[in-house]
């Protein structure tokens, strides 16, 4: 068991170096850099381009790419140093932990709404095969799969405007905002929640709702239910007491590609809802070219999937002992 | 559980059954299992149909892409009707519509267009109307359908904020948002099948190289990745550069699941008899991946790549609407949509949401074809 989480962890290193680098070449691809943004923002305001190389200096901007990657990364690893965002003049790291923990949240979530979707469903639908609940299910499902979540979270917006008249963007109230927190501001939080949680975890309930089916499908045939049932045993705690429980593991794996799917809808679906997360700080700090800040919000958010991946290939070890020695 | 024993009848007629199924190619076989599946078949259907609907937009379309009609600023969408009751109670048949006319809500204290009752305007089929070119050769003026007055627009979804026909630009964005489907699945899976047949074929390292690179590029979230790099992407830039950027940055990150495919399939056709025997023949490594390999993989290659169509779809709408994608004159589902950028537009003129409606309906049939033709891609598994 430790010999497999140990494994496990080192592998993470390779992952995250490779990360990190296709990152940073996504961010430096664009031709030119900040000080030129800020050049074609400022050209009447009298400063003159020897202003903008004293800048690049400083920035380091002048210095060969593996250079200013080495600086960045190492930065991070040793001081928790993220850069500086050039367009909010602050550090990287004062912008977006905050951030980072709302999307954490929203993600988390979706994640929690999905399970309490998919699993119930996914049993009904296995318990009563070919029925109208059972093509009811797999009909939601797929719709949940084919409506892009950004068009989801319109809907809601409209359907919570022309009919209850309210507006659902953020994820606190405006007297909230700037609030400090406490429990009334957390309690604000949840209402607001679950819109964005629903939207974005509806796409990943479509395939687990399948997953689920499949499974417990394999495990009803199985001799021993057979036996369990000649025994005498009731249809719910038959249903419950084995296949269920054999059927989870495959739910709980699946952990690791439903979450960079919920990480990638969060972030679109933040930026339509306006939500203050990472997503719309993304978006504006990849138009300014603010690299900084926008490599620092792509890296964070891949990392913090590659640990709940981690997270959910340690549980799945834990459940299933045939994961530890394969 | 026999109930009878059958007569020499049947027995002759089961037994020429089995033999017809035992001498039936491949393809006779996926056809005859995919037929069985109901959702799969409606599905490609649909598929179908939008395809074609993409192909002859310029004829299907009621106008083209610059039309505009000034006095029909976000018009709802027009009825159209067979019957119209007049005032005297008499009943007047034909196929029309009525035109729009200004009114103005008193509830929500602003102008809208509304049809005017008592005007009628005959819709005919295969009527003149906007002159364009057909697949950009022949030039003509024939619709599919239109009204006889040129001075009234017929628009059926309605019209956008410069009084342009929705439906128009719904069938001509079918174009350009089907195709960026298959052009990036097409590249996907160039690139899927060449580093999925090396990682299976060769095994070994390169094989755990590659496979672990797969899995880094499918742990990173793919949506922060596509904006940063959409967001390369020069405003400058030409529109058709910009089409194949898009559709390049998609297939970029969308090979891995290709990829997998491919290598699975080539580990699993790896050991089998017939493959060993063709190796001991002689035969080249090359003739044994295209003559004996790719044949048997084929229906599952396709059944993969008609499920990564609407993923690819999906994410094009999504960066378009975003304002990163593909941008105007380009018109695709995800550019019409950024007209729904904001609640007051779309409880103005919700008809602009419409063409997420052609979204759900292409990428729903596409899945369940795809579904479909996963199902029935391996003829020979019980």
């Amino acid at each position: 068991m430790l010999g497999y989480i140990v494994r496990r962890v080192l592998l993470i290193i390779p992952t995250m170096l490779v990360i990190s680098i296709v990152v940073f070449l996504v961010i430096q691809l664009p031709p030119g850099d900040y000080a030129n943004t800020l050049m074609s923002t400022m050209q009447d305001s009298g400063m003159d381009s020897f202003g903008f190389e004293a800048l690049r200096k400083q920035y380091g901007l002048d210095q060969p790419l593996h250079v200013q990657y080495g600086r960045w990364v190492w930065g991070i690893v040793t001081a928790g140093d993220f850069g500086y965002s050039f367009k909010w003049s602050v550090p990287v790291s004062q912008l977006i932990w905050d951030r980072l923990g709302l999307s954490v949240l929203v993600s988390l979530s979706a994640l929690v709404l999905t399970w309490c979707i998919a699993l119930p469903i996914g049993i009904y639908a296995a318990a009563r095969k070919y029925t109208v609940g059972d093509y009811l299910a797999s009909f939601i499902g797929f719709a949940g799969l084919a409506v892009p979540n950004f068009l989801l979270a319109l809907l809601i917006m409209y359907a919570a405007f022309s009919i209850f008249g309210m507006s659902v963007g953020g994820l606190f109230s405006a007297e909230y905002v700037n609030a400090p927190w406490s429990f009334a501001k957390i309690a604000d939080l949840m209402s607001h929640i679950w819109i964005p949680a629903l939207v974005v975890g509806l796409g990943g309930t479509a395939s687990l709702i399948r997953i689920m089916r499949a499974n417990l499908l394999d495990e009803l045939g199985k001799p021993y239910v057979v036996t369990a049932r000649a025994k005498g045993l009731g249809e719910t705690r038959l249903l419950l007491k084995y296949p269920l429980r054999l059927a989870l593991n495959p739910f709980v794996s699946s952990l690791a590609w439903v979450l960079p799917g919920l990480v990638s809808g969060e972030t679109i679906v933040s930026i339509v809802l306006s939500l203050p997360t990472t997503g719309p700080l993304l978006l504006d700090a990849l138009i300014a070219q603010d690299m900084y800040l926008a490599g620092s919000i792509i890296l964070m958010l891949s990392v913090l999937t590659i640990v709940g991946t981690l997270i959910s290939d340690i549980l799945l070890a834990v459940l299933d002992p045939r994961v530890r020695y394969a | 559980m026999l109930d009878a024993i059958p007569d020499a009848r049947t027995v002759e007629r089961l037994k020429r059954k089995r033999e017809r199924y035992l001498a039936a190619g491949q393809w006779t076989l996926i056809w005859r299992r995919f037929r069985r599946h109901t959702l799969g078949l409606i599905g490609g259907a649909i598929a179908v149909l939008i395809y074609l609907i993409a192909i002859f937009a310029e004829f299907l379309a009621p106008t083209t892409l610059e039309d505009y009609t000034a006095a029909y600023r976000f018009a709802p969408p027009m009825p159209l009707e067979i019957v119209h009751v007049g005032a005297d109670g008499a009943w007047q048949w034909g196929l029309h519509t009525h035109p729009l006319v200004p009114t103005v809500d008193k509830v929500k204290m602003r102008r809208t267009l509304a049809p005017d009752p008592r005007k009628l305007v005959p819709v005919g089929f295969f009527v003149p109307g906007e002159p364009y070119r057909f697949w950009g050769l022949f030039p003509t003026d024939i619709h599919l359908i239109g009204t006889s007055d040129p001075k009234v627009p017929l628009m059926l979804l309605g019209s956008d904020r410069l009084g342009r026909d929705l439906l128009s630009r719904i069938i001509y964005g079918a174009r350009i948002s089907l195709s960026i489907g298959l052009f990036g699945v097409a590249i996907s899976f160039a690139l899927g099948v060449v580093i999925g047949g090396i990682s299976g074929y060769l095994g070994g390292v390169t094989d755990n190289l590659i496979q672990r690179l797969v899995e880094i590029l499918d742990s990173i979230p793919s949506v922060p990745l596509w904006i940063g790099l959409a967001a390369i992407i020069p405003l400058t830039l030409a529109p058709e550069l910009v089409y194949f950027l898009i559709t390049l940055i998609l297939a970029l990150i969308g090979w891995t699941g290709l990829a997998r495919v491919v290598r699975g399939r080539f580990l699993a056709l790896k050991s089998e008899e017939f493959i060993s025997a063709a190796r001991l023949d002689g035969a080249s490594p090359l003739r044994i991946i295209m003559h004996h390999m790719v044949p048997s993989f084929m229906s599952h290659i396709i059944a993969a790549l008609s499920l990564a169509i609407p993923g690819m779809i999906l994410a094009e709408t999504a960066l378009s609407y975003l304002g990163i994608g593909l941008r105007p004159p380009v018109v695709s589902w995800g550019v019409l949509l950024q007209d729904a950028q904001n609640i007051r537009t779309i409880v103005e003129a919700p008809w602009l949401l419409l063409p997420g409606v052609a979204v759900v309906i292409t990428v729903l049939a596409l899945n369940f074809f795809g579904d479909g033709l996963r199902d029935a891609a391996d003829p020979y598994s019980s």
